[in-house]
């Protein structure tokens, strides 16, 4: 048991390794809520454009974009997409990492928010378009007032869901030298020589995080759906 | 007030209406019956551009709008109410929040004087205990009473109504019906596709049938159902009353 906590002692204790730890977790955290932000506003755009260009016909070089945007992040790994965007786009100048981290998690959530947006967009029934038409709202604000709060709602706990998602994806960061929580503990593990207990912690302070969103997520989908009942 | 000439519409190779002529007066009921499928919706949502006519014009208040921009047909709209089967209440908002969406929004009104003009609407209507209930909260016939409410909104100079009645419990139909009646004898413009024989009767100024795309025969309701001429309408009337 002695040896246990003299372990505990060396991987977290000895030379304050544990900041490894919390440094990480608040770059992890950083590049997961920017990513977030960037991807919802970067997937809002893509949505609409979409299901504009599905329902009207408007925006059709637009909308082409859209599509090969979609097709490409969806079709390849988040890591390589984060390598390409650290060593090939940003190669020749000097750029915060974790500004890289954002960017690439944001431009990658970003589509797959778009998919969970239109979805929503399209789950509206067309009599809500034409009921805005017929008091004489135009397209984009019948958009703005009617369609997209109903879609938003409608979609909101896979929004969360991508949230969850994305956290656990910038685990790869380290790829591009980010000490982000999974790296941290990586860099105690490679100082001690002992996987064990470092890899554990991080482990651990993944699945607090995930478990704790998600309960959020299942109360919102809860009060949500009493909001549907009335 | 409405003009229509020549009017066609067909989906793809489908020809739903084939030639409609007529003109609506201010002030006059049109009440328009026919089979099913026989494109009286059709004509209705022709009538505010919701259905883009193949060919021909619809010439409201001296404008065809067939030919308008978007810009001008989304001002025309706010001069035609239009009320549908499926009610189209805003699901997300109050029903106060329903009836002044777009006055607010589109600068018709302040917010207070929305407010203002939709408490005195929902009174009218009977439901002002429900302005800030949901659309949820509330049964198919009060749900239509909001929608037209919605569309009163905007002192529109024609109502527009496709199946208002169709889509509810029979219980309800009565207190829809009452309040188009209502409106009608306070001498608002409508145009009503319906199913329901004792409206028509009761408060058209005229009855017309459209059958196949065109109007077969049209007239006041007393020489309508009294002595129908086409033996079409004949069969119709035979079976629906």
């Amino acid at each position: 048991m002695d040896s246990f906590f003299d372990k505990l002692h060396e991987t977290f204790i000895v030379d304050d390794r544990w900041k490894y730890l919390v440094n990480g977790l608040k770059t992890t955290l950083i590049i997961t809520i920017f990513a977030v932000m960037i991807g919802m506003l970067l997937g809002f755009l893509v949505a609409i454009v979409r299901s504009t260009h599905d329902r009207t016909g408007r925006f059709k070089i637009m909308n082409l974009i859209c599509k090969l945007y979609l097709t490409v992040i969806r079709g390849t790994p988040v890591m390589v997409q984060l390598l390409i965007i650290y060593y090939v786009i940003f190669a020749s100048v000097r750029i915060d990492k974790t500004l890289v981290g954002i960017i690439a998690f944001g431009i990658n959530s970003g589509a797959y928010v778009a998919e969970i947006v239109r979805s929503g967009i399209m789950s509206i029934d067309k009599g809500q378009y034409e009921a805005g038409a017929s008091l004489g709202l135009n397209y984009s604000k019948t958009m703005k007032h009617i369609i997209l709060p109903q879609a938003f709602k409608n979609v909101l706990p896979a929004l969360a869901n991508e949230c969850i998602v994305l956290l656990k994806e910038t685990s790869v960061a380290g790829y591009i030298a980010l000490e982000d929580l999974t790296k941290g503990g990586d860099i105690i593990r490679s100082i001690t020589y002992e996987p064990f207990l470092p890899l554990l912690a991080v482990a651990i302070i993944y699945l607090v995080i995930v478990v704790g969103l998600s309960a959020l997520v299942g109360k919102l989908e809860r009060r949500l759906k009493k909001s549907d009942r009335g | 007030m409405i003009e229509v000439k020549g009017l066609k519409k067909a989906f793809g190779k489908n020809e739903v209406l084939s030639g409609i002529d007529t003109v609506i007066n201010k002030g006059e009921k049109v009440v328009v019956i026919g089979p099913s499928g026989s494109g009286k919706s059709t004509f209705l949502r022709c009538l505010n551009r919701l259905e883009t006519p193949t060919e021909g014009s619809v010439i409201f208040e001296g404008v065809d709008i067939t030919h308008v921009s978007e810009k001008e047909l989304n001002k025309i709209r706010e001069k035609m109410g239009m009320v549908f089967q499926h009610f189209y209440l805003f699901p997300h908002l109050t029903i106060r929040k329903n009836l002044t969406l777009a006055p607010v929004k589109l600068k018709l009104m302040t917010k207070e004087e929305a407010d203002k003009r939709a408490d005195e609407l929902l009174k009218k209507v009977g439901l002002f205990d429900k302005a800030d209930s949901y659309p949820d909260m509330l049964s198919g016939g009060q749900k239509q009473r909001i929608a037209i409410a919605r569309a009163l909104v905007m002192r529109p100079d024609v109502m527009l109504f496709d199946e208002p009645t169709s889509a509810l419990d029979p219980e309800m139909v009565g207190e829809v019906l009452a309040l188009m009646k209502q409106l009608a004898e306070e001498g608002m413009t409508m145009v009503v596709v319906t199913h329901e024989m004792g409206f028509a009767r009761e408060v058209a100024s005229r009855v017309m049938f459209i059958d196949e795309g065109v109007i077969a025969e049209e007239g006041t309701p007393e020489e309508f159902f009294g002595s129908p001429k086409s033996p079409r309408l004949k069969e119709f009337l035979s079976k629906v009353l």
